[in-house]
């Protein structure tokens, strides 16, 4: 099944509408992707089997219609047979069907024992959906982060013009970027856990023929063994609320020798992190340093449902300028909350460090005219968490 | 008018009387709507004999392996996570460890509530592959209860269990994960 | 409540026989148990659901015209994608198919009027309420339900948007309507059937409804419960379906698709049911195969119940749940064949014109088989791992709602026009309404095919470039088609004013006791039963 053969009818779309468009058409995808596993390849086969046998019957069912439609027309003075039953032709098309579906079902069945065989992975990899990031864990290494868009927020909110009015508005991968990549070897066989904090989400690469749901309190499994070292990209495939849209995946596949190299790299980093740490809880920033880092944090991972003005979208989403938390609460209880969450919000201990934390702190009691001139420092974080 | 017309075809050939076919399209209606709500033990029924979802014994069971098949060796990976809000530290005392279908084993997971407050935490495990889940069996574990940890409070839980002798051969890692909930609000009430 | 209803419109139906005029203005709309009347009134309605949900359609495709947030935010698209999925489903298709039942069914069978007319005035009546219960939640704090006309938990309970109460009501409501519709389906058709009019002696029409009014009564209920649970997890603490208190979300699943699966197949079978009504008509030639044609539809029926997680493969189910359903519902195209062929052998050497009745059915034949191609393919199970929650599947269900029920439904609307208003309604606008519908609703929805297949999710407010260009011209297309809508309108509007009266019996291929009477159809027909032979 080459690529060069692919149904012609796609072929004449493309050129119908081509000629009505005045954008580029050259990475626009027709057909599913061929992806790099042999999985996926096994995957694509079985897409284009289908295909074909549908266009085939299509051809015959349709091409009877529209012959009897030009030929068997009253005011070309058909008169019309008398049969209408035929216990034979019934039973004929009963069969053949039949027959059809069996063919179909073979190579699907094969495939997909294929691909619920979890069994002998060399690299287990925790991946958890929550509203609206991914995390992922590598299983006995010590290495966890989030995985967060990071298309900035002025070129979805079309701040710098439109797509149309200037195309170069948005990046080459729009919506399909991420601050840290997901990154395993290539010719191993990885296995996904999949699982969800929140709403059911589900973890989907094209490349890898991998869709799992993200069920929250359950594990799903999924394999991939790929060919080819590369960047794959992917997007959440379950309804997950507001930003569903804005939770994509990107896995980065490096080769054996690579993967080892960026293992011990992120072992260093881990340890490097705890260090700036440790030297936080004795730092004292001044309110200007607070101010800046909070207003960075808080742009990331707080203003897709605070909103940068600090308004929220009530009421699922409450503001925080003028809010009892940031103004009259105690300083302890908006730690708490940051780090742990409450109701529909998410808990950011593990993902922000405690400067940050702080910093986000104070610049939340002092932005927005709110102004109560607390300052907070990576000490306060610590005591308030009780550790 | 309807009943009029009825008696008229009744006549002519035997039809049951609307009010008999109402009640019985009632019936059917209301059966229906417990239908619905009897999916929920059975798809429980259905997940204990499938591992559909890859839920495990909420109880505990008595150790009934007959011997221990040393020709075998499965991995047992131990996953936890914390759910939303709860602000303990939780992980298992050892990742990953192998036995032989048969054979007993005892791990410990830790746990601090590291808040300021007291929390009740509830583990919910899940197996995966879900079809595993009916060959782990659990004679003891923490899930099977709530567990209350003051402030500050840490413990280590234990959980004993063993692997069916007839785990299906193609079968030879199995992973457990608990995801930890804090139900202090559910039982206050 | 249900029961009650019941019993007090039997207790009423003796005083039916003194209504002979009718009364006049709004009250004769409100008071009526005239199937004529209440037929009309689902009609009317079920339009005005459709340029509802049509009208968020416009706005879900304007947004969508160009990557970036243009119009919008996320959190109010949400609500437009799900209302217009509940309005569509249950506003405009299942409620149109209720007025075709009652305008054409006691007249196939020679009865009178419905079994149960008191309860045909209430199943209506209700309906306005819940829409306006759903609708109103767009003017409420908490916004409109933004969890997908799928309501998926927990989206739709611990982090609802506070909308799952409305919701919830108005499900009920719409729940309760759809089954007394059902019941007096039935009871109609079990009892009111003139003299000599046995089972296999029904319209194929008949018997479709008939099959649907079964699976209503069957699924409804289910999809009470489910939203029952739904309320009680959200409001009330029980866990159905949180892990943490050992229930499991995606048991909601399981329960929604057991309703969720049969209910597409009330939205198809009453559209297989006016097709096979009008293809031998304009073919000038009985149906071929009426039996087999019957046993089909019984057992696409049947097999709706054993197929619905095929909705869920990638929720994780084990293996030999994933074959079981995958067979099962490559199954279902066997039936869905059978009937395919016979609509073409029912065309084959007949003596064939192409009113506009025709052209929506034939249009039917063509795009419900794309859209069951598609369902083929949908159901191989590894593949379906791909094509799941992308824009393949808004093609799918799109090509089979759209141009699959509602062109039936338009088929029909052309078809009984006449019998309906006394007035033939104007051909050249007609075709008009068709031409610009057929291309543009091609325009809208088949590239959809290509963007799921490229990987684009649904239910997303914006998009990664790659998928820019496509997305234009779905948006293009959907303009035009529901623009294009608007002449369906202007189209009964003119015939309902005036026009070409027309004769008892306008289709001279016509079969059946519809077209003995005269046009329009009087206000009580068949007060004698006719004799059928």
């Amino acid at each position: 099944m080459s690529r060069g053969n692919q149904s012609w009818l796609m072929g004449a779309w493309l050129m119908l509408t081509s000629l009505l468009s005045s954008s580029a058409w050259a990475d626009t995808q027709l057909n599913l992707t061929k992806g790099v596993t042999a999985v996926s390849r096994e995957v694509y086969d079985l897409h284009m089997l289908a295909l074909y046998i549908c266009t085939a019957i299509g051809v015959v069912v349709f091409g009877a219609m529209f012959w009897s439609m030009v030929f068997h027309r009253k005011s070309k003075g058909a008169k019309a047979a008398d049969f209408h039953e035929s216990t034979k032709v019934e039973i004929l098309w009963t069969a053949i069907p039949i027959v059809i579906l069996i063919a179909m079902a073979v190579p699907a069945t094969s495939t997909l024992i294929d691909m619920e065989n979890n069994d002998n992975s060399e690299v287990t990899i925790q991946v958890t959906g929550s509203q609206w990031k991914w995390h992922y864990k590598y299983f006995d290494q010590n290495i966890e982060y989030y995985s967060v868009l990071s298309t900035p927020r002025e070129e979805y909110e079309n701040q710098n013009g439109t797509f149309e009015g200037n195309g170069a508005a948005k990046n080459e991968n729009y919506l399909l970027e991420v601050d840290r990549h997901l990154v395993i070897p290539a010719n191993k066989k990885v296995r996904f856990l999949i699982t969800s904090d929140d709403v059911i989400h589900a973890w989907w690469v094209p490349a890898f023929a991998v869709k799992q749901d993200a069920n929250p309190g359950f594990i799903n499994e999924a394999w991939a063994i790929v060919d080819e070292p590369g960047i794959y990209r992917g997007q959440c495939a379950e309804l997950c609320g507001k930003d569903h849209g804005f939770m994509p995946i990107v896995v980065e596949v490096k080769s054996v020798a690579d993967y080892e190299i960026w293992l011990s790299e992120q072992h260093a980093l881990t340890a490097k992190a705890a260090d700036a740490e440790k030297a936080s809880l004795t730092a004292s920033m001044s309110k200007e340093e607070l101010m800046q880092l909070g207003e960075s944090t808080y742009m990331a991972h707080c203003a897709a449902c605070h909103q940068p003005t600090g308004l929220g979208l009530p009421p699922t989403f409450p503001a925080l300028k003028g809010s009892p938390v940031a103004t009259q609460g105690s300083i302890a209880d908006h730690i708490d909350i940051v780090q742990n969450g409450k109701g529909m919000m998410p808990p950011f201990g593990k993902q922000l460090t405690l400067q940050q934390v702080a910093a986000l702190v104070t610049y939340e009691r002092n932005a927005w005219g709110n102004d109560t001139g607390d300052l907070v420092q990576s000490a306060d974080v610590k005591a308030a968490s009780g550790e | 008018m309807s009943e009029s017309t009825e008696q008229k075809n009744n006549q002519i050939e035997e039809k049951p009387s609307n009010s008999k076919v109402i009640k019985k399209l009632v019936l059917l209606v209301f059966a229906m709507f417990g239908f619905g709500f009897a999916l929920v033990p059975l798809y429980d029924v259905f997940c204990d004999i499938t591992g559909l979802n890859g839920k495990t014994n909420d109880v505990g069971v008595a150790y009934t392996a007959e011997g221990v098949d040393t020709s075998r060796t499965v991995k047992v990976q131990f996953i936890t996570r914390n759910a939303k809000g709860i602000p303990w530290q939780f992980e298992p005392v050892i990742n990953e460890i192998s036995v032989h279908p048969g054979e007993m084993k005892f791990v410990n997971f830790y746990a601090k509530n590291t808040s300021q407050r007291d929390i009740i935490g509830q583990a919910v495990p899940s197996v995966s592959p879900g079809i595993a889940a009916g060959y782990f069996q659990k004679i003891e574990c923490f899930c099977f209860t709530q567990q209350p940890l003051g402030a500050g409070e840490e413990v280590e839980m234990g959980l004993q269990f063993y692997v069916d002798l007839d785990l299906p051969t193609e079968i030879t890692t199995l992973t457990l994960s608990y995801t930890l909930y804090d139900i202090s609000g559910k039982v206050d009430s | 409540m249900t029961t009650e209803t019941i019993n007090e419109s039997l207790d009423d139906a003796h005083n039916d026989d003194h209504h002979d005029h009718k009364m006049t203005g709004i009250k004769r709309w409100l008071y009526t148990t005239n199937h004529k009347d209440i037929g009309t009134l689902y009609l009317w309605f079920s339009f005005i659901m459709l340029l509802t949900g049509g009208a968020m359609a416009m706005v879900i495709r304007a947004e969508l015209f160009q990557p970036g947030l243009q119009l919008v935010e996320p959190d109010f698209f949400n609500q437009l994608t799900t209302v217009h999925g509940l309005i569509m489903v249950f506003g405009a298709i299942m409620p149109a198919f209720t007025g075709f039942a009652n305008w054409m069914i006691p007249m196939m069978i020679g009865a009178p009027d419905m079994a149960l007319p008191r309860m045909n005035n209430w199943s209506f009546w209700i309906l306005p309420f819940a829409f306006a219960i759903l609708l109103s939640s767009f003017f409420m704090e908490s916004g409109a339900p933004n969890f997908g006309w799928t309501f998926y938990a927990p989206l739709s309970t611990t982090y609802s948007n506070g909308s799952t109460a409305f919701f919830v009501f108005a499900v009920h409501i719409m729940g309760i309507s759809s089954i007394m519709g059902a019941i007096n389906i039935v009871v109609t058709i079990m009892n009111l059937r003139a003299p000599g009019m046995t089972y296999m002696k029904m319209p194929l029409f008949v018997w479709t409804f008939f099959i649907t009014a079964y699976l209503l009564i069957a699924v409804m209920p289910v999809l009470a419960g489910v939203v029952t649970m739904l309320l009680t997890d959200t409001y009330f603490g029980t866990s159905f379906f949180d892990a943490a208190g050992g229930g499991d979300p995606v048991m909601f699943q399981h329960i929604f698709w057991f309703f969720g699966h049969p209910e597409v197949y009330i939205m198809i079978l009453p559209a297989f049911g006016i097709v096979s009504t009008i293809i031998p008509a304009f073919s000038r030639k009985k149906l071929f195969g009426y039996s087999s044609m019957v046993y089909a539809t019984s057992s696409i029926a049947l097999l709706s119940f054993i197929v619905w997680a095929h909705h869920m493969f990638t929720t994780g189910m084990p293996l030999f749940g994933e074959l079981f359903f995958m067979y099962c519902t490559m199954l279902i195209a066997v039936p869905t064949g059978v009937k395919v062929f016979n609509w073409v052998a029912t065309m084959w050497r007949g003596s064939m014109t192409f009113e506009t009745p025709m052209l929506f059915s034939i249009a039917f034949v063509i795009l419900f088989t794309i859209g069951g191609f598609s369902g083929l393919m949908l159901a191989l199970t590894p593949v379906d791992f791909q094509y799941h929650d992308t824009y393949f599947v808004v093609a799918h269900f799109h090509y089979v709602l759209v141009t699959g029920s509602l062109f039936s439904i338009y088929a029909g609307a052309y078809y009984w026009l006449p019998k309906w208003t006394g007035h033939m309604y104007s051909e050249s606008l007609g075709k008009w309404h068709f031409w610009c519908s057929l291309i543009s609703v091609n325009l809208l929805f088949f590239p959809m095919h290509f963007l799921g297949l490229a990987g684009m999710p649904r239910r997303i407010p914006d998009y990664a470039l790659q998928f820019a260009d496509f997305n234009k011209w779905v948006s293009i297309g959907g303009f035009a088609f529901g623009i294009s809508q608007l002449i369906f309108l202007a189209v009964v509007i003119k015939c309902i004013k005036g026009g070409e009266k027309a004769p008892a019996k306008p289709w001279d291929g016509a079969e059946g006791l519809e077209w003995t009477v005269a046009s329009p159809a009087p206000y009580h027909t068949f007060s004698t039963p006719p004799k059928v032979d």
